[in-house]
């Protein structure tokens, strides 16, 4: 697991006052989310009833149980809250948070229906079959112009994005196609977890995503 | 593309994805179901809760196969299995049924009184009880890849996983003044790998998620143990032995969440009727104690 002082911070300019970003703090990895953005010297709130978005400049909702995430999100009343949220703001769904992010995961269970994806839950199996992989991930030259590393995705009875339908972009595939980040505009999902790794460069798109204009030249 | 399945990373990502939630003890498909639509991140698959373990009395196995693949058919979330200590054939049982985790447990009758599974030589990720520091990174060493405290399961008495969890964090809080050449002696004290100590000592935590267990009954136990600093609850009798299953079970999942915000704490702990009747931990004869099983 990732620890605050272990990791150095990154040599990025630190953002400008004001600007912080939410983790949606439900449950899951909302921690090793937080650590990483703290690492890009980014203020970082956790987020758990709707007064907790305001002033956000985006959101990330973590890797977790779906269903857990969801329950919760209708009992303290974030569901419209974030649906407004996201029509305004960046959000990135990582793992259950893709499938939150989804219009329609083929079973019934709240979700936020922002993006033109569907997705399919636990597609890879159980977890005897959690994975690694090297994936290329080319918009994150964007934020990483001279960095030809492949991105290593985190797997974990991790879903797939079975369609992804306009504006919705597909942003990485497997080697066989299949796939497992999709963008439209703002919005960002992503069926792996980039909070497991100690490579800030998905954090760092979606922070440009959120407008840190910084984030784009370290 | 290099591809690991079912690497040390994964096993730990898995208990990464469970933080914040409750995991909850279910023995039929049917309660598995009011614990997934309660909001719990994961079910313990069993036969028997603890709390008629207990009350039956005689050895107590890992569960039917058939319950187990029963329950995994009912619900999405992960589903939990328990072995018994050091019975690695059980955990062989799970891992052909492709279950998600496998809890090690003191809670059924141990099978070996000297050595634990090797839990490196499974795909599966394991999860075991500690009283303290020493006992939790030994089972990391031995491929744990979450630890959970022990409390003394079956009784609805939250102070042996207070106990337990203070010892834990308290012992790793101490570590953090140590200096480097005192390391050594408290490695060889406390009975664990020098390299775990120093890499706890670097983490300021354990290096995998650490579960409160062993005694929680109401949403007030589950804050109680998160703001202790416990990462999540496993709540084992004490949903399907109380009044109210699927009031409880909800209260519970909402009250780790808010485990900090004492207003919702209150509104969530309104009207759950009887929580289970439970057993003052204390009363307990020595050998009816689960805890003092695994080495």
């Amino acid at each position: 697991m990732p620890a605050p002082n272990l990791l150095p911070p990154e040599k990025v300019p630190p953002p400008k006052d004001g600007f912080a970003v939410g983790v949606l703090a439900l449950q899951g990895s909302f921690w090793e989310h937080e650590v990483m953005l703290r690492r890009l010297g980014v203020a970082v709130r956790e987020v758990r009833l709707p007064a907790d978005l305001n002033g956000l400049a985006g959101l990330i909702i973590p890797g977790g149980e779906s269903t857990t995430i969801g329950k919760l999100a209708v009992a303290f009343g974030l569901l419209e809250p974030l649906r407004a949220f996201g029509r305004e703001h960046a959000i990135w769904g990582t793992c259950a948070g893709a499938i939150f992010l989804s219009r329609d995961a083929r079973r019934s269970q709240p979700l936020l229906g922002l993006m033109n994806i569907t997705v399919e839950r636990n597609a890879f199996g159980r977890q005897i079959a959690s994975f690694e992989a090297d994936i290329p991930v080319p918009a994150l030259k964007t934020v990483a112009p001279a960095d030809e590393r492949p991105f290593r995705a985190v797997f974990i009875r991790a879903p797939l994005i079975e369609t992804v339908t306009p504006p919705a972009e597909v942003l990485a595939t497997l080697d066989d196609g299949r796939i497992v980040a999709a963008q439209q505009g703002h919005l960002l999902a992503t069926a792996f977890h980039p909070e497991l790794t100690d490579d800030t460069r998905f954090h760092r798109y979606f922070l440009h995503l959120a407008g840190w204009a910084a984030a784009a030249s370290p | 593309m290099a591809t690991q399945v079912a690497s040390y990373k994964v096993k730990v990502g898995l208990a990464q994805m469970l933080k914040g939630g409750v995991i909850m003890d279910v023995v039929t498909p049917e309660q598995a179901k009011i614990a997934e639509d309660a909001g719990a991140v994961a079910v313990m698959a069993l036969e028997r809760v603890p709390a008629d373990i207990r009350k039956q009395g005689g050895v107590a196995r890992m569960s039917d196969p058939e319950l187990i693949l029963k329950i995994m058919d009912a619900v999405s979330i992960p589903v939990m299995a328990k072995v018994r200590i050091g019975h690695f054939v059980e955990a062989q049982i799970l891992e052909a049924l492709g279950v998600d985790y496998i809890d090690e447990s003191e809670v059924l009758t141990p099978a070996d009184e000297e050595h634990h599974i090797d839990k490196h030589a499974f795909k599966v990720p394991f999860v075991c009880g500690a009283r303290n520091l020493g006992e939790a990174l030994r089972r990391i060493a031995e491929g744990a890849a979450m630890i959970r405290t022990k409390g003394e399961a079956g009784t609805g008495d939250v102070v042996e996983a207070v106990r337990h969890a203070r010892a834990v964090l308290g012992e790793i809080r101490r570590l953090q003044t140590m200096a480097e050449e005192e390391l050594y002696t408290y490695a060889k004290e406390i009975g664990a790998p020098l390299a775990l100590v120093r890499e706890v000592k670097e983490l300021g935590r354990l290096p995998v998620v650490n579960f409160a267990a062993g005694g929680i009954a109401t949403p007030a136990d589950a804050a109680l143990m998160m703001q202790l600093g416990m990462d999540g609850i496993f709540v084992g009798s004490g949903i399907f032995k109380s009044e109210d299953p699927p009031r409880r079970a909800a209260a519970i999942v909402k009250a780790v969440t808010h485990y900090n915000d004492p207003a919702i704490l209150a509104e969530v702990s309104k009207g759950l009727g009887e929580p289970m009747r439970g057993q003052q931990a204390a009363d307990l004869p020595a050998e009816a104690r689960l805890a003092g099983r695994g080495w």
